[in-house]
């Protein structure tokens, strides 16, 4: 089943304001990334998707449920974590999350059960019946995510879920959005303007910009082509750089970071090798995907798939990889 | 999760079990039922339960205050036999302690979540956004009513022991009757103006203010008409101030001569005051509207 589709969805407030332009995608189920700048209409993506905003032009539809007729089904079926602050700060994230659950049609006791459920599967075990106002920032998302989860939802929209978390609580929550993608096997639309930070779990991206397609792609495909190891060393970054050109492979400094195709087992191999040799001090070697945010700068040498009219002309550069393009 | 295909039973005994995440196919309940508990939810934090004791302060107090009033006038009903204040004169003379109430309880249900920022997350669920603003309504109506309707009934329970005969006590009961429908008129025209204003202002404490404000500030207007050497402006003054407009009503209603201080305007207090609960009310969907489209 496909998760959202949209044709030629149009957005605009007022006269002037263009929120979403002609927007035409395809989502599959999974974790799904919706990346673009503050403004892009991400927003706006997301409250069509909910029904509250019926768009200005084109179709949406929504677990195959068109939003502006079957809203309410839809309400029922989707889990929606804003991004600003939503919690009422004297109440406890228990009799909350019990009361948000009853809002979504949960019988009482139900209501309850799931909602310590919830609490404790996103992380809050006996903090959950103190009062909202004295959480830490990491624990209030916590708290929003597990309002957003407790009705069982076939899809999440999660609207910048790791804003104002530090480094670790940005981890944190999106290995939390990972399991809930892959174990809970519920999925999950990600809203972020970091890339960096939604490539790591999302099987699929969707790019967009000033209410345009930018681009939407299919992660799990790329990845298998374009793992690169990424190595550090504290000293002698060129040196190293040179003698694994020798050895031949394709080198690409990238900062501090030496990054290398990886082809099979015996490039670590000959990493290994040349960083003996070179006595270099090893910091890291780590294996992983490319970033996709050179998937979307660069352009691509050799198009895999034909243009197709939908897509905006100056975006024309299809993908590497099977796009959801429609 | 992983411990799902490790068999539990194989396991130690006393082990939690991490028996992970589990989907949820039992009944969902319908809309009806959705705005039933948000109103159940209203009415509980509108006395503060479920909430932190400070919650409970204030409504408590006013609850008691009212209730302290009711035993008085019940005992001394009791001891002496003299009626000091017939049952529809209670919520009249109480008219202070309501606007109070309202203004404790209006933002309760109001100002606070749209303070708090939670409205995005009732109207991402199955309610509508009418929905919600009538389970308000009724919410603030429902607790203005049960504060004003229980020591009424407090009145006339001891009443009925004190009158001794049954045809007495059928009088008491229909003037018992007739007084709760009067504080139905006073919870629904007090209530809608109330949750009316605490819904245009985010701050607790300063729709509080303007709730006490848009009552008592109206009065001096009532005053100084009824000061008017004009017969008419006198009878009509009532209409400036929902509190002198609902009392104007129970002056028509229960007042059965024409010593009243309306004259023959009653029907015209009667469309006032079903004009000002309608407008009320769709000034209230219409600002629902706007916070939803937000």
């Amino acid at each position: 089943m496909t998760l959202i589709a949209t044709q030629s969805l149009t957005k605009t407030y007022g006269n002037q304001v263009t929120a979403l332009s002609d927007l035409t995608v395809t989502v599959e189920p999974g974790i799904v990334g919706l990346v673009g700048a503050n403004g892009a209409g991400k927003s706006t993506f997301i409250k069509i998707m909910l029904g509250l905003l019926g768009p200005s032009g084109g179709q949406a539809r929504v677990l195959g449920l068109d939003p502006t007729v079957d809203g309410h089904e839809v309400r029922t079926r989707v889990g929606y974590m804003p991004e600003h602050d939503c919690l009422p700060p004297d109440l406890s994230a228990a009799e909350f999350v019990t009361h948000m659950g009853r809002m979504s049609g949960l019988p009482r006791t139900t209501a309850r059960e799931r909602a310590s459920e919830t609490l404790r599967h996103v992380g809050l075990y006996e903090e959950r019946y103190r009062q909202i106002g004295g959480y830490s920032t990491g624990m209030k998302q916590r708290v929003k995510l597990a309002q957003a989860l407790v009705h069982d939802p076939d899809l999440l929209l999660l609207d910048e879920p790791t804003n104002g978390l530090d480094p670790a609580g940005r981890d944190a929550m999106l290995a939390l959005i990972e399991r809930i993608g892959t174990e809970f096997g519920i999925s999950v639309l990600v809203c972020s303007h970091l890339l960096g930070e939604v490539e790591r779990i999302c099987d699929a991206l969707v790019a967009i910009e000033g209410g345009r397609l930018l681009r939407s792609a299919q992660l799990s495909d790329m990845t298998t082509v374009t793992e690169v190891l990424s190595i550090e060393v504290s000293e002698g970054t060129e040196e190293l750089a040179a003698r694994l050109t020798e050895a031949g492979l394709s080198v690409r400094a990238e900062g501090q970071l030496l990054l290398v195709p990886l082809v099979d087992d015996t490039t670590y191999d000959l990493i290994l090798t040349a960083v003996a040799e070179l006595d270099l001090p090893l910091h890291r070697l780590d294996q992983r995907r490319h970033r996709v945010a050179e998937l979307f700068a660069t352009e691509p040498t050799e198009p895999t798939e034909p243009a197709e009219p939908a897509e905006p002309a100056d975006l024309a550069d299809a993908g590497t990889t099977t796009g959801g393009l429609q | 999760m992983t411990t799902l295909d490790a068999q539990p039973a194989a396991r130690p005994t006393g082990v939690i079990h991490d028996i992970g995440y589990q989907r949820y196919s039992g009944p969902r309940l319908g809309r009806r039922h959705i705005v039933g508990a948000l109103f159940l939810h209203g009415l509980r934090a509108a006395f503060g339960l479920g909430r932190t004791a400070k919650a409970k302060i204030f409504p408590w107090l006013v609850v008691g205050v009212v209730g302290v009033v009711a035993v008085v006038l019940t005992a001394v009903r009791a001891q002496t036999g003299e009626v000091v204040l017939r049952y529809a004169e209670f919520p009249e003379v109480l008219t202070i302690l309501i606007i109070f109430f309202c203004a404790i309880v209006a933002p309760e249900l109001a100002s606070r979540d749209l303070h708090s920022g939670v409205m995005p997350l009732y109207f991402a669920r199955p309610l509508h956004r009418a929905d919600y603003a009538l389970a308000r309504l009724a919410s603030l109506v429902c607790a203005t009513f049960l504060l004003l309707a229980g020591p009424i009934t407090v009145m006339f329970v001891g009443a009925a022991f004190t009158v001794g005969e049954v045809g007495l006590v059928w009088d008491e009961f229909g003037s018992y009757l007739g007084a709760l429908a009067y504080v139905v008129v006073h919870a629904v025209v007090f209530g809608a103006v109330a949750l009316l204003i605490s819904s245009l202002i985010r701050r607790r404490a300063i729709a509080a203010g303007a709730i006490v404000g848009a009552f008592m500030l109206t009065t001096p207007v009532v005053v100084v008409l009824t000061l008017m050497p004009n017969a008419t402006a006198n009878q009509l003054a009532g209409l400036a101030s929902p509190v002198s407009l609902v009392s104007g009503l129970g002056d028509w209603v229960f007042e059965s001569t024409g010593e009243a201080g309306i004259g023959g305007y009653g029907p015209l207090y009667a469309i006032v005051a079903v004009a000002l609960v309608t407008g009320c009310v769709l000034l209230l969907l219409a600002r629902y509207r706007k916070v939803a489209s937000k």
